[in-house]
């Protein structure tokens, strides 16, 4: 904590937003009218406690990413509620900051370039720069910092959308499958600076993943989506696990092993 | 057979490497119009046509050396340049404004759309009465036509590739809270930087053939105005000299303008 402090810059600037709760209320969204229209989520209900990281687990189309959008206020719920710290979600939150499949970066913008996006508007120039320096160390990028997105590997620039995320100072990070399209080593990689980052700023996280793996490596809790068997349409939550153990997590423990092939199971995939 | 086919690529290998070096493209580029300057030079010096049809190139020198003695050539290409480049200049403002605003909005789409789209259909001469009527025969009225003339490509092919800026992009800057002007600056209009130029360069070719649709009617000085002036006094050298003005100057801001495009593209992509 001390050396935190005698750095240049005041941690309360970097830190300004603390860690945030988030609920879900009876969360559901149809898309479409009429006779096309389809449910994808229903009566979704869940808290996520200050801090947390909660994975959301399931097949793909089953509503995850949309239940992150709607935490993020990039698509409205058509019933039920978000909110973050005791206040609803009404548009884009200026709480949340988001990082997504893709690194979504500008590509005439150099990665610093990018980073600054994120941090917040009313921030000035100096303070700007210093917590871009900052991010940019952190996720390994100082060396590549005027470089163009489209001079580095996928999965630097996947660090850089990281670093634009954290630079808002969210009080609740989102990661839509962040780390999805990268290779087998540069995704372990990728995990363990996201536990750093989480160590040294611990915000809420809410990471939208279909890897068995990641959720147990990363999560606090996680939160598997699907649909429940019933003849309701649309994903809803099937089941709540509490990972076990602290993290940094050994990758090999018969703990997490039992717990996957339990998950796996209820993804329907059985026999692993 | 494999010798024929190893001549064949060193051929197209000297081709191409002499198509990428600059000075061999300028010389290339050069070799016509210095092909249809001889022809003029061999056809009038061999008596094909009299010289009200056809003067000499020498004669069109002369035009032009006359002209500049009575201080009159410079005047009329600085007043024509001046003329293209203000209705230029604010005819692509308006073209990106307006084009921002119906690229983004649909609302502004659906009420602006059609009524632009209608104007656009006007001949370009059917403005000049009105204009005359509306602003006199002055600087006003002619840097309006130009205006119209170069508003229209930037408006059409801004509105156009802002409906196709990456989705994904533009969510991830609203994301991060970017929105109204400020999304526009940082991620929609960057992204159409190529577009944009290549509006630019039409509306620049279109500003030329406006300004000398305003000159040729009203007008007492200017290229526009020297066509007309020597058409009435039989003076073909002249004409002549103004059509070769207008073809090096539309040549050189256009090459101008490239320069400025390649730069851009290079930066904003």
């Amino acid at each position: 904590m001390t050396d935190l402090l005698t750095t240049p810059i005041p941690l309360a600037e970097l830190q300004g937003t603390a860690a945030m709760p988030v609920s879900f209320h009876n969360l559901g969204r149809r898309f479409g009218t009429g006779a096309g229209a389809h449910t994808v989520l229903r009566d979704v209900s869940f808290e996520v406690k200050a801090g947390e990281i909660v994975a959301l687990l399931g097949p793909s189309g089953c509503g995850k990413s949309t239940l992150l959008r709607a935490v993020a206020g990039l698509d409205a719920p058509s019933s039920g509620a978000v909110s973050i710290d005791g206040t609803a979600v009404s548009g884009i939150d200026p709480r949340c900051a988001v990082a997504f499949q893709e690194p979504r970066l500008l590509p005439w913008k150099s990665i610093a370039g990018n980073v600054t996006i994120g941090v917040p508007a009313e921030s000035d120039a100096a303070q700007r720069r210093a917590v871009v320096d900052k991010l940019v160390g952190l996720v390994g990028l100082s060396k590549f910092a005027e470089h163009r997105p489209r001079e580095v590997s996928g999965g630097m620039a996947q660090r850089a959308s990281l670093a634009r995320a954290l630079a808002r100072n969210p009080g609740v990070l989102l990661l839509d499958e962040p780390f999805g399209a990268l290779d087998a080593l540069t995704r372990i990689t990728m995990q363990d600076l996201l536990l750093d980052i989480h160590a040294a700023e611990p915000t809420t996280v809410l990471l939208v993943t279909h890897d068995v793996d990641e959720a147990l490596q990363l999560a606090d809790h996680i939160i598997l989506l699907g649909p429940d068997g019933s003849d309701n349409p649309g994903a809803t939550i099937v089941r709540t696990v509490e990972v076990p153990g602290a993290r940094p997590r050994d990758r090999a423990s018969t703990a997490l092993a039992g717990l996957r092939s339990s998950l796996l199971a209820s993804l329907g995939v059985a026999g692993h | 057979m494999s010798a024929a086919t190893g001549t064949k690529t060193t051929t197209k290998t000297v081709t191409s490497s002499l198509l990428s070096n600059g000075w061999a493209r300028w010389s290339l580029g050069l070799l016509l119009p210095v092909v249809i300057l001889l022809a003029w030079q061999l056809s009038t010096a061999a008596g094909v046509f009299s010289a009200v049809q056809l003067p000499a190139p020498r004669a069109v020198l002369a035009a032009g050396s006359e002209l500049i003695a009575r201080n009159e050539l410079f005047n009329h290409i600085a007043i024509s340049t001046q003329r293209v480049l203000l209705g230029f200049a604010v005819g692509a403002a308006l073209g990106v404004s307006l084009g921002a605003l119906v690229g983004l909005s649909k609302i502004a789409e659906v009420m602006l759309g059609p009524t632009i789209g209608a104007l656009r259909a006007v001949p370009s001469l059917a403005w000049v009465p009105l204009l005359i009527l509306w602003m006199k025969i002055g600087e006003d009225s002619k840097v309006t036509l130009i205006l119209i003339g170069a508003f229209f490509p930037v408006f059409t092919t801004v509105s156009l590739a802002l409906r196709h800026v990456d989705k994904n992009l533009v969510e991830a800057a609203r994301a991060f809270g970017l929105k109204g002007v400020k999304l526009l600056t940082t991620v929609q209009l960057p992204a159409v930087v190529p577009a944009i130029f290549s509006g630019l360069r039409l509306a620049l070719a279109q500003a030329w053939l406006f300004l000398v649709a305003a000159e040729l009617i009203a007008a007492s000085m200017g290229l526009g105005f020297l066509l007309t002036d020597s058409q009435y006094n039989g003076r073909t050298d002249r004409l002549l000299l103004a059509i070769i003005l207008l073809a090096v100057l539309g040549k050189i801001t256009d090459a101008l303008l490239g320069l400025a495009e390649k730069w851009a593209v290079r930066r904003w992509s």
